[in-house]
């Protein structure tokens, strides 16, 4: 129990998925503008990682790993997370179309978020069993999201603020992930994975 | 309930958040008694000297009034009427400079003062206890009442609300330094103001009545102790001083420890606030029948050299009062650059109050104090460059928030005009007390940015209702027009089914009129035939003619004589029509609406002229003159756009021309012209005359599905009506001839006359 | 056989998530597009046509549709802000065909020249002209909403754009009219 709450908090904190592993930027930048499509999406990628890391894993253990046909790993993995997206793609329109609206390509785009591949195949290469997989990947969903958030928030309060020329829009916004990450360090160490 | 009442007794307050203690500078007026001031030359007073509307006037220029004689009326609830504050003749009601920051003009009504302060005679109550809820509050109402603390809010609409409420709080704080106008009343006139609690106390029936007062008034304190000391219900609580203790909401919060939700009133928790003024100002009103023209206003600043309280008339301008204290107009002796400024004089306190720019300024309902700082006291009030640095985040702004807003938020917010955001930071609730501007170390205007904002706000929801009015407006008319379209549609169905119909039944009823129209058109109809047969038959006759023949048989019925008249006036009346669209789009130098108007005398006109041409064109026809080629020509050129075919109408268009020069002489030519071509139309008429009548006859027979031996009979009585008809137009029209001949020749006399006068 | 397996394996997975996928279009399946109705909220609604479209609601539709959105002049760079947010689009300053704002205006009829002709009353899209035929036409002013539309077709040129008076109603506490101090 223990080691799922530590593999939980290194997930969220210590390896955060974008600050310091540098995964998953692409949905980081373009959907943090505002609060409500930054939390709309950390919804959608939530549920998709989780989904998608459950789902892989039990596709290599009880088809991919029994028939030796690890070679078919990556696709296998695109297959079920485009799958996943597209299920919640329909899903979003459903409950609620301003936000399909708001997310627009960037709803499809988490198939391409390295982040939900990369929580698969770490999965994978550490070994994780079923449960650790489920948590690793809601950690990272979650780690994904806070971090979505903040910047959000920030980039808001940035845009009323008084920032020289140059610097003005996807600049300053860079430059403030640049120095979240360096905030994220400070985690370094704090659990022992 | 009881918990409140425990707590008050004990004299143990609640708090309210923030708060900040400036130094309170009332030792300036407050030991010195209010001063009756000699009346001014002129009092100014604005129509509208509280929140809600206008009333109308009851008075005009010239009239003398008596002091306390209501000047505007208005049933409109939200109206307050405005009272002579002393006798004299009104000399003017115009746009002049009002008590408001930005500094714009509204209507006024300046009353020149005739110094005999004669009163309205008036009726003193001698006990209020006998009157009716509704008697005092029309008295109240009568009277011109509005809150007197600041905000002017018609008060008998505030005290008009179901009785037995669970507080009425007096509002005794006067909590902005500077300002000792309520402090001096109540030490002056704490018996009047108990009385006007008391009327107040048998209107609304409250469980409690709290009078909320600082406690840097010990001498007003002791003047309403003394003044309830028997009266239970009544109770006297000191609160420490803080600024804005007098706010409506923190003082509800200090005395009974509720507080009013954002967008509530106080009213909805049962709680009624007035400010000891207004209470004065009821007592007054109700049992001597004085209306509100008078209030204490504290004249302070060291630039005053006698700054004091005084009972300023309503309606005085603020340079008379700034005169009686002994203002000293710093900016004289100042020689550096500032000359050209005026002397900061502020209306209200140095919190709250406004900067006043024209002397002309009169006092009105709301003013309580006027400051005339000097230059050591307050230098910031002479200095025009804003000192306003960028904010540092110290948060001491939403530390001293009494509202509990955050002032940093708000002001980040309304630096970048995000009205979305200052909304959802309830911007609405701000009360624009000033404290967030005193404290901030960077000397930020706050309280100027969210008034700013919250105007824009206001100004962006009146025009989202209005843009909503617009939307449903053409969704409607949009709804309107299509109706009326298959409106119309339908009518043309119908009319075309009941022609067809009618045009079936013909065989069933022959006399009915809809069957002697389907009867007209069949004989139009067999004419077309026959005078296509009579054309092969007489060539002779009609060759030269045949284009006319042809359109003039076209157009002509039996009663040709009538008809041509009626086309006449149909061809007339589309010629007017284009003139008018040539008028419209021949914008020469000279003034469009001048033609248009031009050209409907000249219809009228030409109608005349039409009919005095037609008259000369049969006398002509008689006598066979052929006159002037060019005419015809010069006819047909200007009349090239038109396309109708009668030439007399053709004739008739040029009278309706835009160019007036040469308009006289054209009609004289015109008149020719018209001549000719009648000659050449009654020409065409005599011959054609028993040719038509042949054609009748001819169409008569041809007509197909009639019942041989009526119809015979019909055509037959029809035949021999249009030739009597005929030979009776022809009379008639020389009779026109002989009467109009006189009149052509007459003006054709005249207008030659005038062409040659215009020409000389 | 290798590779038959992971074909057939691949075919397999795939054809179950396909099923799954089309058993979720048609349960998740979504009607209409309110968007329109969104973008008519954010128009000003004058009814103009100054856009190229007659009226504010198939403005409304052509912009959903992929129409550019710089082209309500009424509306403003305000206006154009709020539908980028609203369809997350950039945003694109006012097309250079249209003048700025000159403040809100509204028509007045000059009484003494007006004709009756009721040309105008057709032309407006929001009926603020009251008036018969042959009878004097006047503007409702708080109905008008400034589209210019009505000066046009008057024949006898007759109708003017006036500006909105500034009262202390709409007074917007202009800051750089009077001189803002901070005053301790």
């Amino acid at each position: 129990m223990t080691d799922y709450i530590l593999l939980l908090i290194g997930t969220v904190l210590v390896n955060n998925f974008v600050l310091v592993q540098f995964l998953g930027l692409c949905p980081f930048m373009g959907v943090s503008s505002r609060t409500e499509t930054a939390i709309g999406m950390s919804f959608a990628t939530t549920f998709v990682m989780t989904l998608a890391s459950l789902l892989s894993y039990l596709v290599t253990t009880y088809i991919l790993t029994p028939l030796n046909l690890e070679y078919l790993t990556t696709m296998s993995f695109i297959l079920v997370i485009a799958v996943v997206v597209q299920f919640t793609e329909m899903v979003v329109h459903k409950t609620s179309t301003s936000l399909y609206r708001l997310l627009g390509i960037f709803l499809p785009l988490i198939t391409t978020n390295c982040a939900v591949l990369g929580v698969a195949l770490l999965n994978l290469r550490l070994e994780h069993n079923f449960f650790e997989s489920i948590i690793y990947g809601f950690g990272a969903a979650a780690g994904f999201s806070l971090v979505l958030v903040m910047f959000s928030a920030m980039r808001e309060k940035l845009v009323n603020a008084d920032v020289p020329t140059p610097f003005k829009g996807a600049a300053i916004a860079m430059i403030t992930a640049g120095l979240m990450s360096l905030a994220f360090m400070g985690f370094s160490g704090l659990v022992k994975i | 309930m009881e918990s409140i009442v425990e707590r008050i007794n004990q004299q143990k307050f609640w708090q309210f958040h923030g708060g900040i203690h400036p130094p309170e500078q009332k030792k300036l007026t407050s030991d010195k008694p209010i001063r009756q001031l000699p009346l001014p030359k002129q009092l100014i007073l604005p129509l509208q000297q509280h929140i809600g509307s206008q009333g109308d006037l009851l008075i005009k220029v010239g009239d003398k009034v008596l002091k306390g004689q209501p000047l505007t009326q208005s049933t409109n609830p939200m109206a307050v009427p405005i009272h002579a504050p002393t006798s004299g003749v009104i000399s003017a009601i115009k746009k002049s400079v009002i008590a408001h920051p930005s500094g714009l003009s509204d209507l006024c009504i300046f009353l020149d003062v005739d110094f005999n302060d004669t009163w309205l005679p008036r009726r003193i109550c001698q006990d209020f206890t006998q009157l009716t809820k509704n008697e005092i509050i029309s008295k109240i109402a009568n009277a011109g009442i509005a809150g007197m603390g600041g905000a002017g809010f018609p008060t008998h609409i505030k005290v008009n609300t179901k009785p037995d409420i669970n507080f009425l709080i007096i509002n005794a704080a006067e909590c902005e330094p500077y300002i000792t106008a309520d402090d001096l009343l109540m030490c002056e006139q704490s018996e009047a103001i108990i009385d006007g609690i008391k009327i107040l106390d048998q209107l609304l029936n409250p469980a409690f009545i709290l009078i909320g007062i600082e406690n840097n008034k010990p001498k007003a304190i002791k003047a309403l102790q003394k003044a309830t000391q028997f009266i239970d219900k009544m109770k006297v609580c000191t609160l420490p001083t803080k600024y804005p203790t007098g706010g409506e909401k923190q003082l509800i919060k200090i005395l009974t420890g509720k507080e009013v939700k954002s967008g509530a009133l106080p009213i909805h928790s049962g709680i009624v606030v007035q400010n000891v003024a207004t209470c004065f100002a009821i007592s007054d009103a109700v049992i001597h029948d004085i209306p509100l023209i008078r209030r204490v206003v504290t004249l302070t600043g060291q630039a005053l050299s006698k700054p004091q309280n005084v009972w300023a008339l309503l309606g005085t301008p603020v340079s008379y009062l700034l005169e009686q204290t002994g203002f000293t107009n710093e900016n004289t002796a100042d020689n550096n650059k500032n000359i050209n400024l005026p002397p900061p004089v502020i209306m209200g306190g140095p919190l709250m109050g406004f900067s006043i720019l024209n002397e002309l300024v009169p006092i009105v309902k709301t003013s309580n104090c006027i400051l005339a700082p000097s230059k050591t006291e307050m230098p910031s009030a002479f200095d025009n460059n804003s000192k306003e640095l960028e904010c540092i985040r110290c948060g001491q702004c939403s530390d001293v928030c009494p509202s509990q807003l955050l002032p940093q938020e708000l002001q980040w917010s309304a630096k970048a005009k995000d009205y979305q955001q200052l909304t959802k930071l309830n911007i609405f609730d701000c009360i624009d007390c000033g404290a967030c501007a005193y404290v901030c170390p960077s000397q930020i205007p706050l309280v100027q940015y969210y008034r700013v904002a919250k105007a824009e706000i206001r100004q962006q929801q009146q025009l989202d209702i209005k843009s909503e009015k617009a939307k449903v407006r053409f969704e409607a008319r949009k709804l309107r027009l299509e109706k009326e379209k298959i409106a119309r549609e339908e009518k043309h169905k119908k009319a075309a089914a009941a022609r067809k119909a009618t045009m079936n039944k013909k065989s069933a009823d022959g006399t009915s009129a809809s069957s002697a129209v389907a009867a007209a058109l069949a004989r139009v109809k067999a004419k077309k035939e026959a005078t296509e047969k009579t054309v092969s038959d007489s060539p002779t006759i009609n060759n030269g003619k045949t284009k006319e023949h042809d359109e003039l048989s076209s157009t002509s019925n039996e009663d040709q004589g009538d008809k041509s008249q009626v086309k006449a006036a149909i061809a007339r009346a589309k010629a007017k029509r284009l003139a008018k669209s040539r008028a419209a789009e021949e914008k020469s130098d000279a003034l469009p609406t001048a033609i248009s108007v031009e050209d409907e005398a000249e219809d009228e006109k030409s109608q005349v002229k039409a009919a005095i041409a037609r008259a000369k064109a049969k006398r002509l026809a008689k006598s066979q003159a052929v006159e002037k080629q060019e005419e015809t020509t010069e006819t047909t050129e200007t009349t090239e756009t038109t396309e109708t075919t009668e030439t007399n109408n053709e004739a008739i268009e040029p009278p309706i021309a835009n160019n007036k020069a040469n308009n006289e002489d054209k009609k004289v030519k015109i008149a020719a012209a018209i001549a000719k071509a009648k000659a050449k139309k009654e020409a065409k008429n005599e011959i054609k005359a028993p040719e038509v009548n042949l054609e009748n006859k001819k169409s008569d027979v041809v007509t197909p599905n009639v019942d041989d031996k009526k119809t015979r009979i019909a055509l037959a009585v029809a035949k021999a009506k249009a030739k009597a008809k005929a030979k009776a137009n022809a009379k008639k029209d020389q009779k026109k001839q002989a009467e109009l001949l006189q009149i052509t020749n007459n003006e054709a006399k005249s207008s030659l006359k005038l062409s040659k006068e215009e020409s000389e | 056989m290798n590779i038959l397996i992971a074909i057939l394996v691949l075919g397999l997975i795939a054809a179950l998530f396909g099923a799954i996928l089309g058993y979720a279009s048609i349960r998740f399946h979504v009607e209409g597009d309110p968007i329109v109705e969104q973008l008519d909220a954010l128009l000003p609604q004058t009814q103009c046509g100054q856009c190229g479209y007659p009226g504010c609601k198939p403005y409304a539709e052509a912009v959903a549709n992929g129409e550019a959105i710089n082209k309500c002049a009424p509306g403003g760079e305000d206006t154009i802000k709020k539908i980028a947010d609203l369809l997350g689009v950039d945003v694109e300053p006012l097309d250079e065909n249209h003048d700025a704002k000159k403040g809100p205006t509204v028509a007045f009829i000059i009484e003494e020249d007006c004709i009756g002709c009721t040309k105008c009353i057709q032309a407006c899209p929001v009926d603020a002209i009251l008036g018969a035929a042959k009878q004097m036409h006047t503007i409702i002013s708080d109905e008008c909403t400034g589209c210019d539309l009505c000066v046009a077709p008057c024949p006898v040129d007759c109708i003017e754009m006036r500006p909105i008076p500034e009262t202390v109603q709409n007074w917007q506490w202009d800051l750089t009219k009077i001189a803002v101090k901070q005053v301790d």
